[in-house]
Protein backbone atom coordinates (compact mmCIF):
# COMPACT_ATOMS: atom_id res chain seq x y z
CA UNK A 1 0.00 0.00 0.00
CA UNK A 2 1.62 3.22 -0.88
CA UNK A 3 1.46 5.56 2.19
CA UNK A 4 1.80 9.38 1.37
CA UNK A 5 2.37 12.07 3.37
CA UNK A 6 3.19 16.31 2.80
CA UNK A 7 5.48 18.12 4.62
CA UNK A 8 7.08 21.55 4.63
CA UNK A 9 10.58 21.65 4.82
CA UNK A 10 12.36 24.98 4.54
CA UNK A 11 8.80 26.55 3.73
CA UNK A 12 8.26 24.68 1.18
CA UNK A 13 5.35 22.17 0.62
CA UNK A 14 6.89 18.55 -0.13
CA UNK A 15 4.39 15.83 -0.96
CA UNK A 16 6.46 12.42 -0.32
CA UNK A 17 4.59 9.19 -1.35
CA UNK A 18 6.59 6.20 1.24
CA UNK A 19 6.49 2.59 -0.49
CA UNK A 20 7.69 1.74 3.43
CA UNK A 21 6.46 2.79 6.87
CA UNK A 22 9.56 2.04 8.16
CA UNK A 23 11.79 4.97 6.52
CA UNK A 24 12.79 7.54 9.33
CA UNK A 25 12.40 11.47 9.04
CA UNK A 26 16.68 11.52 8.69
CA UNK A 27 16.39 9.05 5.95
CA UNK A 28 13.48 10.78 3.91
CA UNK A 29 15.40 13.90 4.83
CA UNK A 30 18.61 12.88 3.32
CA UNK A 31 17.33 9.78 0.77
CA UNK A 32 14.10 10.88 -0.51
CA UNK A 33 14.75 14.60 -0.59
CA UNK A 34 18.29 14.61 -1.13
CA UNK A 35 19.14 17.38 1.80
CA UNK A 36 21.67 15.18 3.21
CA UNK A 37 23.16 18.17 5.09
CA UNK A 38 21.20 16.46 8.39
CA UNK A 39 23.77 13.62 9.45
CA UNK A 40 22.96 10.15 9.93
CA UNK A 41 25.70 9.39 13.43
CA UNK A 42 24.90 6.90 15.39
CA UNK A 43 21.18 6.38 14.29
CA UNK A 44 20.00 5.54 17.99
CA UNK A 45 19.66 8.79 19.36
CA UNK A 46 22.42 9.07 21.13
CA UNK A 47 24.83 11.52 19.32
CA UNK A 48 22.40 14.22 18.09
CA UNK A 49 23.88 14.66 14.63
CA UNK A 50 20.51 14.02 12.74
CA UNK A 51 18.90 17.03 14.96
CA UNK A 52 16.47 19.49 13.18
CA UNK A 53 13.37 21.10 13.83
CA UNK A 54 10.15 19.50 13.76
CA UNK A 55 7.32 22.34 14.44
CA UNK A 56 9.81 24.54 16.25
CA UNK A 57 11.39 21.78 18.03
CA UNK A 58 14.28 20.55 18.11
CA UNK A 59 14.03 16.22 18.18
CA UNK A 60 16.50 13.71 16.98
CA UNK A 61 14.90 12.82 13.17
CA UNK A 62 16.48 9.19 13.48
CA UNK A 63 14.18 7.97 16.07
CA UNK A 64 10.94 9.55 14.26
CA UNK A 65 8.85 7.50 11.82
CA UNK A 66 7.92 9.80 8.65
CA UNK A 67 4.83 8.57 8.11
CA UNK A 68 3.71 9.75 11.85
CA UNK A 69 4.93 13.61 10.63
CA UNK A 70 2.24 13.85 8.20
CA UNK A 71 1.71 17.39 8.03
CA UNK A 72 4.82 18.92 10.38
CA UNK A 73 6.70 21.92 9.72
CA UNK A 74 10.84 20.88 9.15
CA UNK A 75 13.66 22.76 9.17
CA UNK A 76 17.00 21.01 8.71
CA UNK A 77 20.47 23.16 8.47
CA UNK A 78 19.79 23.82 4.46
CA UNK A 79 16.88 26.36 5.52
CA UNK A 80 18.66 28.74 8.33
CA UNK A 81 20.87 30.66 6.15
CA UNK A 82 18.55 33.89 4.24
CA UNK A 83 19.79 34.48 0.38
CA UNK A 84 23.39 33.99 0.97
CA UNK A 85 23.20 35.51 4.68
CA UNK A 86 24.43 32.96 7.29
CA UNK A 87 21.81 32.26 10.28
CA UNK A 88 23.38 34.10 13.34
CA UNK A 89 23.96 30.78 15.12
CA UNK A 90 25.77 29.42 12.19
CA UNK A 91 28.36 32.80 12.39
CA UNK A 92 28.93 32.20 15.79
CA UNK A 93 30.21 28.94 15.53
CA UNK A 94 33.03 30.18 12.28
CA UNK A 95 33.83 32.71 14.48
CA UNK A 96 34.33 30.60 17.45
CA UNK A 97 35.83 27.64 16.48
CA UNK A 98 32.49 26.07 17.12
CA UNK A 99 33.80 22.62 15.24
CA UNK A 100 36.64 20.64 13.61
CA UNK A 101 35.56 17.75 11.10
CA UNK A 102 32.60 19.80 11.07
CA UNK A 103 30.61 16.34 10.92
CA UNK A 104 28.53 16.80 14.12
CA UNK A 105 27.71 20.82 13.29
CA UNK A 106 24.67 20.88 11.67
CA UNK A 107 23.01 18.79 14.43
CA UNK A 108 24.99 21.35 17.03
CA UNK A 109 23.28 24.21 14.88
CA UNK A 110 19.84 23.19 14.65
CA UNK A 111 20.13 22.11 18.21
CA UNK A 112 21.24 25.52 19.28
CA UNK A 113 19.04 27.20 17.34
CA UNK A 114 16.26 24.91 19.56
CA UNK A 115 18.16 25.56 22.56
CA UNK A 116 17.97 29.31 22.31
CA UNK A 117 14.35 29.45 21.43
CA UNK A 118 13.68 27.42 24.33
CA UNK A 119 14.62 30.28 26.32
CA UNK A 120 15.77 28.00 29.25
CA UNK A 121 19.63 28.48 29.44
CA UNK A 122 19.73 32.45 28.48
CA UNK A 123 23.64 33.41 28.99
CA UNK A 124 24.66 30.30 31.45
CA UNK A 125 27.29 28.90 30.35
CA UNK A 126 26.39 26.08 32.69
CA UNK A 127 22.74 25.51 31.58
CA UNK A 128 24.33 25.97 27.52
CA UNK A 129 26.28 23.12 28.31
CA UNK A 130 23.61 20.94 29.89
CA UNK A 131 21.30 21.94 27.36
CA UNK A 132 23.42 21.13 24.69
CA UNK A 133 24.65 17.34 26.15
CA UNK A 134 22.29 15.73 23.52
CA UNK A 135 25.09 16.70 21.04
CA UNK A 136 28.60 14.96 20.84
CA UNK A 137 31.23 16.17 19.49
CA UNK A 138 33.77 13.39 18.64
CA UNK A 139 36.51 16.37 17.65
CA UNK A 140 36.33 17.72 21.21
CA UNK A 141 35.18 21.45 20.01
CA UNK A 142 33.28 22.22 22.97
CA UNK A 143 34.58 24.86 24.20
CA UNK A 144 34.06 26.55 21.16
CA UNK A 145 30.70 24.81 20.41
CA UNK A 146 29.09 26.76 24.43
CA UNK A 147 30.86 29.99 23.53
CA UNK A 148 29.37 30.45 19.87
CA UNK A 149 25.67 29.14 21.57
CA UNK A 150 26.57 32.31 23.92
CA UNK A 151 27.30 34.63 21.46
CA UNK A 152 24.40 33.84 19.54
CA UNK A 153 21.99 34.12 21.77
CA UNK A 154 23.32 37.37 23.00
CA UNK A 155 23.22 38.20 19.28
CA UNK A 156 19.92 37.16 18.92
CA UNK A 157 18.60 39.35 21.84
CA UNK A 158 19.78 42.37 20.91
CA UNK A 159 18.16 41.85 17.53
CA UNK A 160 15.01 40.96 19.03
CA UNK A 161 15.51 44.16 21.30
CA UNK A 162 16.00 46.53 18.43
CA UNK A 163 12.78 45.37 16.77
CA UNK A 164 10.94 45.76 19.21
CA UNK A 165 11.94 48.62 19.83
CA UNK B 1 14.06 -3.44 11.27
CA UNK B 2 11.08 -5.95 10.63
CA UNK B 3 8.42 -4.81 8.34
CA UNK B 4 5.25 -3.79 10.22
CA UNK B 5 1.23 -2.77 9.15
CA UNK B 6 1.05 0.94 10.12
CA UNK B 7 -2.17 2.78 11.06
CA UNK B 8 -3.36 5.46 12.78
CA UNK B 9 -6.45 5.23 14.48
CA UNK B 10 -8.82 8.58 15.22
CA UNK B 11 -10.57 7.35 18.86
CA UNK B 12 -8.78 5.89 21.55
CA UNK B 13 -11.77 2.83 21.11
CA UNK B 14 -10.33 2.41 17.82
CA UNK B 15 -6.97 2.34 18.92
CA UNK B 16 -7.75 -0.13 21.70
CA UNK B 17 -8.94 -2.36 19.15
CA UNK B 18 -6.21 -2.07 16.77
CA UNK B 19 -3.46 -2.73 19.42
CA UNK B 20 -5.44 -6.02 21.00
CA UNK B 21 -4.46 -7.64 18.39
CA UNK B 22 -1.43 -10.07 18.63
CA UNK B 23 1.95 -8.63 17.74
CA UNK B 24 0.59 -4.97 17.90
CA UNK B 25 2.25 -2.62 19.85
CA UNK B 26 1.23 1.46 20.34
CA UNK B 27 3.43 4.31 19.00
CA UNK B 28 3.47 7.80 20.46
CA UNK B 29 7.08 9.54 20.30
CA UNK B 30 8.57 6.08 19.70
CA UNK B 31 12.03 7.62 21.09
CA UNK B 32 12.18 3.81 22.42
CA UNK B 33 10.72 1.45 20.64
CA UNK B 34 12.08 2.51 17.00
CA UNK B 35 15.41 2.01 18.73
CA UNK B 36 14.41 -1.33 20.15
CA UNK B 37 13.08 -1.66 16.34
CA UNK B 38 16.27 -1.02 14.88
CA UNK B 39 18.09 -3.39 17.60
CA UNK B 40 15.80 -6.32 16.86
CA UNK B 41 14.79 -6.30 20.09
CA UNK B 42 11.17 -5.09 19.48
CA UNK B 43 9.65 -7.08 16.28
CA UNK B 44 5.76 -5.44 16.41
CA UNK B 45 3.71 -7.02 13.61
CA UNK B 46 1.82 -3.69 14.04
CA UNK B 47 2.13 -0.32 15.04
CA UNK B 48 -0.56 1.55 16.33
CA UNK B 49 0.13 5.37 16.11
CA UNK B 50 -1.56 7.44 18.89
CA UNK B 51 -0.15 10.61 18.16
CA UNK B 52 -3.08 12.28 16.61
CA UNK B 53 -5.49 11.00 19.33
CA UNK B 54 -7.36 14.00 20.96
CA UNK B 55 -7.91 15.06 23.85
CA UNK B 56 -4.78 13.41 25.06
CA UNK B 57 -2.25 16.43 25.86
CA UNK B 58 -3.84 18.23 28.54
CA UNK B 59 -2.25 18.94 31.76
CA UNK B 60 -5.36 19.46 33.85
CA UNK B 61 -5.83 20.61 37.23
CA UNK B 62 -8.82 18.94 38.72
CA UNK B 63 -11.17 20.34 41.21
CA UNK B 64 -10.02 18.12 44.00
CA UNK B 65 -6.78 19.75 44.25
CA UNK B 66 -5.37 17.44 41.99
CA UNK B 67 -3.36 17.52 38.66
CA UNK B 68 -4.43 15.03 35.57
CA UNK B 69 -1.48 14.77 33.29
CA UNK B 70 -2.32 13.55 29.61
CA UNK B 71 -0.43 10.40 28.28
CA UNK B 72 0.17 12.79 25.21
CA UNK B 73 2.45 15.56 27.38
CA UNK B 74 5.94 15.62 26.22
CA UNK B 75 8.45 15.30 28.46
CA UNK B 76 10.12 18.96 28.10
CA UNK B 77 6.70 20.29 28.18
CA UNK B 78 5.32 19.17 31.50
CA UNK B 79 8.70 19.96 32.99
CA UNK B 80 9.08 23.78 32.16
CA UNK B 81 4.82 24.18 32.55
CA UNK B 82 5.78 26.95 35.08
CA UNK B 83 2.42 25.85 37.61
CA UNK B 84 3.76 22.16 37.41
CA UNK B 85 7.33 22.93 38.26
CA UNK B 86 6.28 24.93 41.12
CA UNK B 87 3.89 22.31 42.54
CA UNK B 88 5.73 19.28 41.85
CA UNK B 89 9.87 20.07 41.86
CA UNK B 90 11.19 16.65 42.04
CA UNK B 91 9.16 15.53 39.39
CA UNK B 92 10.55 18.42 37.27
CA UNK B 93 14.16 18.08 37.92
CA UNK B 94 13.63 14.55 37.87
CA UNK B 95 12.47 15.11 34.31
CA UNK B 96 14.81 17.11 33.33
CA UNK B 97 17.75 15.17 34.56
CA UNK B 98 16.32 12.28 32.08
CA UNK B 99 17.79 11.98 28.20
CA UNK B 100 18.26 15.00 26.57
CA UNK B 101 16.78 18.25 25.28
CA UNK B 102 15.57 16.67 21.94
CA UNK B 103 14.72 13.22 23.56
CA UNK B 104 12.93 14.89 25.99
CA UNK B 105 11.11 17.48 23.20
CA UNK B 106 9.52 14.21 21.76
CA UNK B 107 9.28 11.71 24.51
CA UNK B 108 5.69 11.10 26.26
CA UNK B 109 4.72 10.79 30.02
CA UNK B 110 2.80 7.39 29.00
CA UNK B 111 6.15 7.11 26.54
CA UNK B 112 8.26 7.35 29.61
CA UNK B 113 6.45 4.77 31.99
CA UNK B 114 6.85 2.06 29.79
CA UNK B 115 10.30 2.14 28.21
CA UNK B 116 12.13 -0.76 28.36
CA UNK B 117 15.01 -1.50 30.93
CA UNK B 118 18.63 -0.50 28.94
CA UNK B 119 20.28 -3.73 30.94
CA UNK B 120 22.63 -4.71 28.04
CA UNK B 121 22.26 -8.14 27.44
CA UNK B 122 18.31 -7.25 27.05
CA UNK B 123 19.49 -5.03 24.48
CA UNK B 124 21.82 -7.65 22.54
CA UNK B 125 20.20 -10.28 20.61
CA UNK B 126 23.08 -12.77 21.15
CA UNK B 127 22.97 -12.93 24.77
CA UNK B 128 20.71 -14.95 26.54
CA UNK B 129 17.78 -12.40 28.47
CA UNK B 130 14.84 -14.04 30.23
CA UNK B 131 13.00 -11.02 29.66
CA UNK B 132 13.46 -10.82 25.65
CA UNK B 133 13.24 -14.05 25.41
CA UNK B 134 11.20 -16.51 28.26
CA UNK B 135 13.22 -19.32 29.33
CA UNK B 136 16.85 -18.59 27.50
CA UNK B 137 18.65 -17.62 31.04
CA UNK B 138 20.27 -14.50 32.04
CA UNK B 139 24.00 -13.56 30.75
CA UNK B 140 23.87 -10.71 32.95
CA UNK B 141 24.26 -12.69 36.38
CA UNK B 142 28.07 -13.85 35.24
CA UNK B 143 28.46 -11.19 33.39
CA UNK B 144 29.11 -6.98 33.40
CA UNK B 145 26.48 -6.66 36.05
CA UNK B 146 27.94 -3.31 38.56
CA UNK B 147 24.63 -1.57 37.36
CA UNK B 148 22.19 -4.36 38.25
CA UNK B 149 19.61 -4.42 40.16
CA UNK B 150 20.24 -4.76 44.10
CA UNK B 151 16.50 -5.13 45.33
CA UNK B 152 13.47 -7.05 44.12
CA UNK B 153 15.75 -9.22 41.97
CA UNK B 154 15.08 -12.80 40.88
CA UNK B 155 17.83 -15.31 39.50
CA UNK B 156 15.46 -14.75 36.52
CA UNK B 157 16.36 -11.31 35.93
CA UNK B 158 18.11 -8.35 37.28
CA UNK B 159 17.92 -5.69 35.07
CA UNK B 160 16.62 -2.10 36.55
CA UNK B 161 13.65 0.16 35.23
CA UNK B 162 15.47 3.16 33.93
CA UNK B 163 13.02 6.19 34.19
CA UNK B 164 13.81 9.11 36.32
CA UNK B 165 10.18 10.33 36.16
CA UNK B 166 8.64 7.54 37.78
CA UNK B 167 10.64 8.07 40.65
CA UNK B 168 9.41 11.05 41.87
CA UNK B 169 5.79 9.83 41.11
CA UNK B 170 5.49 6.83 42.52
CA UNK B 171 7.09 8.69 46.06
CA UNK B 172 3.92 10.92 45.63
CA UNK B 173 1.71 8.09 45.17
CA UNK B 174 0.38 8.54 41.28
CA UNK B 175 -1.88 7.05 39.48
CA UNK B 176 -2.22 5.40 35.97
CA UNK B 177 -5.29 5.92 34.66
CA UNK B 178 -6.16 2.57 31.96
CA UNK B 179 -8.03 2.46 28.56
CA UNK B 180 -8.50 -1.25 27.94
CA UNK B 181 -10.66 -3.53 25.77
CA UNK B 182 -13.14 -3.54 28.91
CA UNK B 183 -12.86 0.33 29.68
CA UNK B 184 -11.59 2.72 31.90
CA UNK B 185 -9.61 1.28 35.05
CA UNK B 186 -6.79 3.09 37.07
CA UNK B 187 -4.14 1.56 39.40
CA UNK B 188 -1.26 3.05 41.45
CA UNK B 189 1.80 3.79 39.90
CA UNK B 190 3.76 1.28 42.16
CA UNK B 191 1.17 -1.50 40.72
CA UNK B 192 2.10 -0.90 37.35
CA UNK B 193 5.67 -1.94 37.15
CA UNK B 194 6.10 -5.72 38.52
CA UNK B 195 9.11 -7.10 39.76
CA UNK B 196 10.38 -9.89 37.74
CA UNK B 197 10.03 -13.01 39.73
CA UNK B 198 9.71 -16.07 36.89
CA UNK B 199 8.07 -13.83 34.96
CA UNK B 200 10.38 -11.36 33.57
CA UNK B 201 9.39 -10.96 30.33
CA UNK B 202 6.08 -8.50 31.79
CA UNK B 203 7.60 -5.46 32.79
CA UNK B 204 4.40 -4.24 33.97
CA UNK B 205 0.37 -4.64 34.80
CA UNK B 206 -0.70 -4.12 31.11
CA UNK B 207 -3.06 -6.31 29.24
CA UNK B 208 -3.26 -6.70 25.28
CA UNK B 209 -4.52 -3.33 24.03
CA UNK B 210 -4.29 -1.24 27.76
CA UNK B 211 -3.52 2.20 26.26
CA UNK B 212 -2.17 4.66 29.64
CA UNK B 213 -4.27 8.09 28.86
CA UNK B 214 -2.76 9.86 31.74
CA UNK B 215 -1.13 10.04 34.65
CA UNK B 216 -2.49 11.81 37.85
CA UNK B 217 -1.51 13.02 41.53
CA UNK B 218 -3.45 13.32 44.33
CA UNK B 219 -4.27 16.43 45.69
CA UNK B 220 -1.88 16.26 48.97
CA UNK B 221 1.19 15.80 46.15
CA UNK B 222 1.80 19.42 45.99
CA UNK B 223 2.11 19.71 50.01
CA UNK B 224 5.95 18.74 49.81
CA UNK B 225 6.78 21.27 47.15
CA UNK B 226 8.85 23.10 49.57
CA UNK B 227 11.12 20.44 50.65
CA UNK B 228 11.57 17.95 47.40
CA UNK B 229 14.81 17.02 45.26
CA UNK B 230 15.65 14.54 42.64
CA UNK B 231 19.08 13.24 43.06
CA UNK B 232 21.15 11.27 40.72
CA UNK B 233 24.56 9.17 40.12
CA UNK B 234 25.04 9.44 37.07
CA UNK B 235 28.62 8.14 35.04
CA UNK B 236 28.60 11.12 33.27
CA UNK B 237 26.83 14.23 34.38
CA UNK B 238 24.55 14.95 31.47
CA UNK B 239 22.72 12.65 29.05
CA UNK B 240 23.21 9.34 31.06
CA UNK B 241 20.93 6.78 33.02
CA UNK B 242 21.07 6.70 36.64
CA UNK B 243 23.34 4.54 38.38
CA UNK B 244 21.23 5.45 41.32
CA UNK B 245 19.12 8.38 42.21
CA UNK B 246 16.50 9.30 44.90
CA UNK B 247 13.68 11.30 45.54
CA UNK B 248 12.87 13.23 48.87
CA UNK B 249 9.56 15.11 49.67
CA UNK B 250 9.61 16.35 52.66
CA UNK B 251 6.92 18.29 55.07
CA UNK B 252 8.07 19.98 57.58
CA UNK B 253 6.27 22.20 60.72
CA UNK B 254 8.24 23.85 63.50
CA UNK B 255 11.54 22.25 63.08
CA UNK B 256 10.01 17.96 62.79
CA UNK B 257 9.34 15.82 59.91
CA UNK B 258 5.65 15.39 59.58
CA UNK B 259 5.69 13.49 56.37
CA UNK B 260 7.53 11.88 53.79
CA UNK B 261 7.56 10.61 50.63
CA UNK B 262 10.53 8.81 49.31
CA UNK B 263 11.82 6.34 46.25
CA UNK B 264 14.54 5.12 44.86
CA UNK B 265 15.63 4.72 41.09
CA UNK B 266 18.23 2.19 39.25
CA UNK B 267 17.84 -0.26 42.17
CA UNK B 268 14.78 -2.45 40.74
CA UNK B 269 12.80 -3.20 37.93
CA UNK B 270 10.43 -1.06 38.74
CA UNK B 271 10.73 2.46 40.69
CA UNK B 272 11.22 1.74 44.21
CA UNK B 273 9.21 3.03 47.08
CA UNK B 274 10.86 3.24 50.49
CA UNK B 275 7.96 3.33 52.69
CA UNK B 276 9.44 1.51 55.89
CA UNK B 277 11.75 4.82 55.58
CA UNK B 278 9.51 7.50 55.65
CA UNK B 279 8.09 5.78 58.44
CA UNK B 280 11.67 6.41 60.79
CA UNK B 281 11.15 10.14 59.33
CA UNK B 282 8.12 10.94 60.85
CA UNK B 283 8.39 13.32 63.82
CA UNK B 284 12.18 13.58 63.60
CA UNK B 285 13.98 16.70 63.41
CA UNK B 286 15.84 16.59 60.09
CA UNK B 287 19.79 15.94 60.30
CA UNK B 288 22.31 13.87 59.79
CA UNK B 289 21.68 11.22 61.94
CA UNK B 290 17.60 10.55 61.48
CA UNK B 291 18.39 10.89 57.46
CA UNK B 292 21.24 7.90 57.78
CA UNK B 293 18.32 6.11 59.79
CA UNK B 294 15.79 6.39 56.92
CA UNK B 295 18.66 5.26 54.31
CA UNK B 296 19.41 2.22 56.33
CA UNK B 297 15.27 1.60 56.65
CA UNK B 298 15.49 2.15 52.99
CA UNK B 299 18.00 -0.20 51.79
CA UNK B 300 17.61 -2.99 54.73
CA UNK B 301 16.45 -6.04 52.07
CA UNK B 302 19.29 -4.97 49.72
CA UNK B 303 21.61 -7.66 48.35
CA UNK B 304 24.35 -7.33 45.26
CA UNK B 305 22.88 -9.37 42.09
CA UNK B 306 26.66 -9.38 40.86
CA UNK B 307 29.74 -6.61 41.13
CA UNK B 308 26.97 -3.84 42.40
CA UNK B 309 27.60 -4.28 46.34
CA UNK B 310 28.74 -0.20 45.98
CA UNK B 311 25.30 0.25 44.98
CA UNK B 312 23.58 -0.42 48.22
CA UNK B 313 26.19 2.39 50.50
CA UNK B 314 25.68 4.30 46.76
CA UNK B 315 21.83 4.44 47.46
CA UNK B 316 21.76 5.49 50.94
CA UNK B 317 24.32 8.04 50.56
CA UNK B 318 22.70 9.09 47.64
CA UNK B 319 18.90 9.15 49.71
CA UNK B 320 20.99 11.06 53.19
CA UNK B 321 22.11 13.68 50.34
CA UNK B 322 18.62 14.06 48.91
CA UNK B 323 16.75 14.62 51.97
CA UNK B 324 19.61 16.64 53.44
CA UNK B 325 18.71 19.00 50.15
CA UNK B 326 15.00 18.48 50.49
CA UNK B 327 14.78 19.84 54.38
CA UNK B 328 17.13 22.57 53.29
CA UNK B 329 14.47 23.72 50.71
CA UNK B 330 13.70 23.73 47.37
CA UNK B 331 15.92 25.62 45.18
CA UNK B 332 13.38 28.83 43.26
CA UNK B 333 14.66 27.77 40.10
CA UNK B 334 15.61 23.82 39.11
CA UNK B 335 19.75 23.94 39.09
CA UNK B 336 21.69 24.27 36.06
CA UNK B 337 22.89 20.54 36.75
CA UNK B 338 19.44 19.49 37.22
CA UNK B 339 19.72 16.39 39.98
CA UNK B 340 23.57 16.39 39.80
CA UNK B 341 24.95 15.71 43.02
CA UNK B 342 28.26 18.17 41.50
CA UNK B 343 25.73 20.96 42.14
CA UNK B 344 27.08 23.59 44.16
CA UNK B 345 24.69 24.46 46.78
CA UNK B 346 25.67 26.43 49.76
CA UNK B 347 25.36 24.14 53.07
CA UNK B 348 24.93 20.86 51.38
CA UNK B 349 26.78 17.52 52.81
CA UNK B 350 28.87 17.09 49.56
CA UNK B 351 30.44 14.19 51.50
CA UNK B 352 27.48 12.56 53.07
Amino acid sequence: MPLSIGLTVNGVRRDVALDDPRVTLLDLLRERLHLTGTKKGCDRGQCGACTVLVDGRRINSCLALAISHDGADIVTIEGLARGGELHPVQAAFIAHDGLQCGFCTPGQIMSAVGLIDEGQAGCDPERIREGMSGNLCRCGAYTGITEAVLDATQSLAATNQRRSA
Amino acid sequence: MKHFDYVRPATIAAAVEAAAAPGAAYLASGTNLLDLMKGNIARPERLVDITRLPGLDRIERLPDGGLRIGALVRNADLAHDPDFAKSYPAVAEALLSGASAQLRNAATVGGNLLQRTRCSYFYDPASACNKRAPGSGCDARGGENRLHAVLGWSEACIATHPSDFCVPLVALDAVVEIEGRNGRREISLDALHRLPGDTPERDNALEPGDLIVAVRLPANARQFAGHARYLKVRERTSYAFAIVSAAANLRIEQGAIVEARLALGGVAAKPWRARSAEATLVGAAPGATTFRRAADAALADAKPSGDNLFKIELARRILVRALSLAALGTPARVPALPASPFSAVAGALQNA
